[in-house]
């Protein structure tokens, strides 16, 4: 089953549930285990976080929008996030040691735990940052 | 995210349920955090919440790790499923006080 779908949020903690609502209808339309499914929204949900919490870093408020896409072509998924936030610096982006146990940090580990892949493209229009997500499914 | 939370002797018990992601967990870490202070030993059931992230775990690590400063402790009880896959994707199944 081959399919893209779309969608933008307001840029905000309180756009998560939606980001995540959205996840679970795409993936609704694919048969896939409950449990891949839980684990694939979760590393949107982060993708997600990561832009309101560390691409909006000190901005209070704001009315930019981010998009989300999610597409599927032979058993390839490639999740894309396109923000207009702080320019994402790969080479910055670490998760915290897992044994260096404190809050925070884990957000991009359960990423790089779920997916295959994430790199940050420039290919992006209108966008500051394009985040790439891939996972053979 | 909702909640509730009932005391017995020197335990609190904090019932959560819902979702719990970056924008309620202000509002849990409130609800906790001031139990912990206090130095009861606090119980947080898990039965009913039915997501949670890196947020949340943030919420569970802060909330032990504060416990432990106050000689008391945090144990988390009655676990969901889903939520036990998070924990254990961070490797804390042996660091918190799960029940």
């Amino acid at each position: 089953m081959n399919l893209s779908e779309s969608k933008d949020f307001l840029v905000s903690s309180g756009s998560l549930k939606d980001v995540r609502t959205f996840s679970r209808e795409v993936f609704d339309k694919i048969n896939l285990p409950q449990d891949q499914k839980d684990e694939l929204v979760l590393a949107i949900a982060e993708a997600a976080q990561n832009i309101v919490k560390h691409g909006y870093k000190g901005v209070e408020e704001t009315s930019d929008r981010m998009e989300i896409k999610i597409s599927l072509e032979d058993n390839n998924l490639e999740i894309g996030f396109y923000d207009k936030g702080k320019e994402v610096v790969p080479g910055n982006v670490q998760h915290r040691k897992l044994d260096d146990i404190k809050p925070g940090g884990l957000g991009t580990f359960f990423i790089k735990q779920i997916m295959d892949n994430a790199v940050f493209k420039k290919d992006q229009k209108g966008w500051v940052n394009h985040l790439v997500l891939t996972k053979k499914i | 995210m909702t909640y509730k939370v009932t005391e017995e002797g020197n335990i609190s018990t904090v019932f959560l349920s819902g979702e719990i992601d970056m924008d309620v967990t202000e509002k849990a870490k409130e609800v906790i955090l001031p139990i912990v202070e206090s130095g009861k030993e606090v119980h947080l059931n898990l039965k009913d919440v039915s997501y949670m992230d890196s947020s949340g775990i943030s919420v569970l690590i802060e909330s032990h790790q504060k416990a432990l400063e106050k000689n008391t402790k945090v144990v988390v009880k009655e676990v969901s499923k889903s939520v036990l896959k998070v924990i254990m994707m961070a490797k804390l199944e042996q660091i918190l006080n799960l029940e």
